[in-house]
């Protein structure tokens, strides 16, 4: 079964919108949008490191096991954030500066 | 139809190629995953410390060189889009290709070095090493807490920066089995995954820039 | 039965001689013995340490050592047999070598990786060896800080660093176990084919590869945080000490279960074996360990019910830590009702099989009651844990291995063991284990506070007979490692299956050879195909007898 082979231009074009994001998080962070500019940042974080998973690692044409394996490993990072920060944010006897 | 001579590059435990390009792709994505949760114990510490210091963190974030940063992120996705098209050189027999894609990356990975090397060391000159040396002139009341900042922006970046420069070894020694011919068309693997794993430091880094550079910019 | 058989001319112990051979093997079967003599060297050493700590505690005053250096002692205990035996034995020991065999493959996906791995293990330990012999580490296995991280004057460095070179070896074998199990399956060797001792290797993998890299990276910014004072676990720096347990008990309550599937593999070969029928309810075993993979990440705040958690997140801890004890009970269950109307022979493996099943079910009761916040708060840093995690631990995973190590020494060495010595060592483990450790319970329900080398005097009696006990159990250990060496060279010739057992390990002959197969295995059969004495089923496995 010959692997997949992804044409250069899928490539040129996914570095552009890569390019763009970082232009823009820069920009949208000399901006004051409150707790916004956090969400902002980490959405186009998230949206970047998407297309190198699924274009420049080939995920997108790949088996889905490895696509699970990809889902597990962000899952799993997610149990540790949520659950510690879960015992942090209730901590309600402490305020927070 | 089956080959009478064995190829080369395949070991005694496969039966085909195939069987053992797909174990080494699930291997080096299962040691990705280590990587993930490697790297996730210092972005729960730096998510715990950024929720109890919002202020010390964003004073400290600004003695970072934007500039610097944006720049050497530019620099890593450029390398990761030369990784990817030296992937595709490789699937395709294109060997000049293959080696000069390579080096583009190697040098790109050594310029993201070179400008970290050049961002740690105004901090060293600006006492922002943690450490009894440490100081914080511009607003003296978070100076513990900023300390906490630079310790995890040395620990984060420098524990990266680490993962780069092993990243440029492996593609040393990739460079050299292209330019000695054990890479081609039908035995490319070692470069699609060392590929995947100058990816995923790319991402990494994709994530460290706006979490430790882009805090409270617009004060 | 009595055995005719002869050892093959050539087989893997034979393929090679000389040192070279051994220390640069690619042979998943001889590196599984490499890892045997690294587990049972390690095993002893964290024993010795037990050892003086039962010496210690026979009399109420602190009169064998100093209060410091009896907190090197239990530290020690702790770091070598978590760290150095009971997260590698099974899997590293018996999985090494059976995995490829199992199902119907001639290695691991990654030999090399895997030789690097025992590697790792063996530099790692050094590292804890050079700290313990060079003044020792007094910070509980636990090193919680800031006492590991500001206070503690002994050699935290060194073993943090041991411990996270280890960590890596765990790391690789589960990765090789993964893609090996996923991609290297003989023909026919479907998913629910597998013997269940390959999907709790399976299940214990995954918890190797998403649980270890978390401790490295915490133990790595211990050593990290005591040489540059960095102060991520320093209240007087701003930061937050608790932090430390989350990060370490993410790994570490998942830890326990990268202890204990293994050794619930082992069971299930075991009773199949034993009771010559199908595991009960075998894809609910299979799920059951899955789930325990899964659950055993979302319950780690159980050890910090005291430590400065909200009450919140101390309330879902709780409720889950209820959940994860149900795949558990589902496994001792569907073992019990294997054993209902099958045809049950009692040689040694199967002796300590049920002794697994009777005192795992005794910890793992008593994990429910500590997963009560109400009543752990009463019992938490007593002996009530001690007694515990020693029934899951020692009563469950190394009973597990010791079982495991019968089953398979004719397949591993080639040789049979002395039945009679085997099984009185058994009954010698499973009475000095309990006299060692049902005390402890009572202790702790009592009030006796762990870590401490003195307490009061009305805690002799119990402390005494624990001490006993344990003296009678390291005896009970004793006697395997002579009657197994004496097999080496003395034990008659088992014959390529022994036990009379289903599965492809039973196919080929002991030991087998290099290659492990002749001929690449065709899989037409299920994991369990005994012959049924109840409904006249045949068998399709291709046995000789």
């Amino acid at each position: 079964m010959p692997d997949h082979i992804v044409p250069k231009r899928i490539y040129y074009t996914i570095f552009a919108i890569l390019m763009l994001c970082t232009y823009l998080t820069v920009q949208i962070a000399f901006f004051d949008l409150g707790v916004l500019n956090a969400v902002a940042a980490l959405t186009i974080a998230v949206i970047k490191a998407t297309l190198v998973v699924l274009f420049f690692m080939h995920v997108k044409y790949g088996t889905r096991l490895i696509w699970a394996v990809v889902v597990g490993s962000v899952f799993w990072l997610g149990i540790l954030l949520a659950l510690t920060m879960g015992d942090y944010l209730t901590r309600v006897w402490r305020t927070y500066g | 139809m089956s080959e009478l001579i064995q190829h080369p590059a395949l070991a005694h435990h496969f039966d085909s190629l195939e069987q053992q390009k797909e174990a080494s792709t699930l291997g080096m994505w299962v040691f990705l995953v280590t990587e993930v949760l490697f790297f996730g114990g210092l972005f729960a510490t730096y998510l715990i410390y950024r929720n109890w210091y919002p202020d010390a963190f964003a004073a400290a974030s600004h003695e970072l060189d934007v500039t610097l940063g944006t720049i050497n992120t530019v620099v890593l996705i450029t390398s990761s889009l030369t990784m990817a098209l030296a992937v595709h050189a490789a699937q395709l027999g294109q060997r000049r290709l293959l080696l000069i894609f390579l080096v583009a990356t190697m040098t790109l990975g050594a310029v993201f070095l070179g400008i970290k090397s050049v961002e740690y060391y105004h901090k060293f000159a600006e006492h922002l090493i943690p450490g009894p040396g440490f100081q914080f002139e511009k607003e003296p009341v978070h100076v513990r807490h900023a300390q906490l900042f630079f310790s995890l922006y040395f620990v984060m970046t420098g524990l990266h920066a680490l993962h780069m420069v092993i990243g440029i070894g492996i593609m040393l020694v990739m460079w050299w089995w292209s330019w000695r011919g054990t890479i081609t068309a039908e035995y490319y693997s070692p470069i699609e995954i060392s590929g995947l794993y100058w990816h995923f430091v790319d991402i990494v880094w994709i994530f460290l820039f706006p979490l430790l550079y882009l805090i409270g910019r617009h004060a | 039965m009595a055995s005719t058989a002869l050892l093959p001319r050539r087989h893997y112990l034979n393929d090679g001689y000389g040192v070279k051979s051994w220390l640069l093997t690619r042979d998943h079967k001889r590196i599984g013995l490499l890892y045997l003599a690294g587990v049972t060297f390690f095993f002893f050493v964290g024993g010795a340490f037990a050892v003086l700590i039962r010496l210690e505690l026979t009399t109420p005053v602190g009169d064998l050592v100093t209060d410091e250096t009896y907190n090197k002692l239990f530290t020690m205990h702790g770091v070598m047999m978590v760290f150095f035996f009971l997260i590698p034995a099974i899997p590293s020991v018996l999985g090494n070598f059976l995995v490829p065999i199992m199902i119907g493959a001639k290695d691991l996906a990654f030999p090399k990786l895997n030789l690097a791995s025992w590697y790792i293990y063996m530099i790692g330990a050094l590292f804890t060896m050079y700290a313990i012999v060079t003044g020792g580490l007094d910070t509980g296995w636990t090193f919680y800080t800031p006492f590991s991280t500001v206070s503690s004057t002994s050699n935290v460095i060194p073993a943090a660093l041991g411990i996270f070179i280890t960590g890596f070896s765990s790391i690789l074998t589960g990765l090789n176990f993964i893609v090996t199990i996923h991609r290297m399956r003989a023909p026919g060797m479907t998913w629910f084919r597998l013997p269940l001792f390959i999907w709790s290797h399976y299940a214990t993998s995954l918890i190797m590869v998403l649980g270890t890299p978390v401790i490295a990276i915490t133990i790595l910014l211990v050593a990290a945080e005591r040489l540059f004072h960095f102060g991520f676990f320093d209240p007087a720096v701003g930061g937050d000490p608790v932090l430390f347990q989350h990060l370490f008990w993410f790994y570490s309550h998942p830890a326990v279960y990268i202890m204990i599937l293994p050794a619930m593999g082992v069971i299930s070969e075991l009773v199949a074996a034993f009771c010559r029928k199908p595991v009960f309810g075998y894809s609910f075993v299979a799920f059951a360990s899955l789930a325990i993979a899964v659950l055993g990440f979302l319950v780690w705040g159980h050890h910090m019910f005291v430590a400065g958690q909200s009450v919140y997140a101390a309330l879902i801890f709780s409720i889950l830590s209820f959940l994860v004890a149900i795949p558990s009970a589902v496994k001792v269950f569907n073992w019990t009702a294997t054993m209902y109307k099958g045809s049950v022979s009692w040689e040694t493996p199967m002796l300590y099989a049920i002794g697994f099943i009777g005192l795992f079910t005794i910890g793992g009761l008593t994990g429910l009651f500590l997963a009560s916040v109400g009543l752990d708060v009463h019992v938490t840093d007593t002996y009530f844990i001690i007694a515990h995690f020693h029934y899951i631990m020692v009563g469950g995973t190394i009973m597990a291995y010791l079982g495991g190590l019968h089953y398979w020494w004719p397949k591993i060495s080639g040789r049979l063991y002395n039945e009679w010595l085997a099984k009185f060592s058994a009954l010698v483990i499973f009475l000095g284990f309990n006299l060692t450790f049902f005390p402890q319970f009572i202790l702790g329900y009592l009030g006796m506070p762990r870590r401490y080398h003195a307490y009061p005097p009305e805690f002799q009696v119990l402390n005494v007979l624990s001490s006993a006990g344990a003296s009678i159990l390291g005896v009970g250990y004793l006697i395997p490692m002579a009657y197994l060496m004496w097999s080496l060279r003395y034990g008659r010739a088992a014959g390529p299956n022994p036990w009379g057992a289903v599965g492809l390990e039973w196919t080929t002959t002991s030991p087998p050879p290099t290659e492990n197969f002749t001929e690449t295995p065709e899989v037409t059969w299920d994991a369990y195909d005994y012959q049924s004495t109840v409904d006249s089923r045949q068998s399709t496995f291709p046995a000789e007898s």
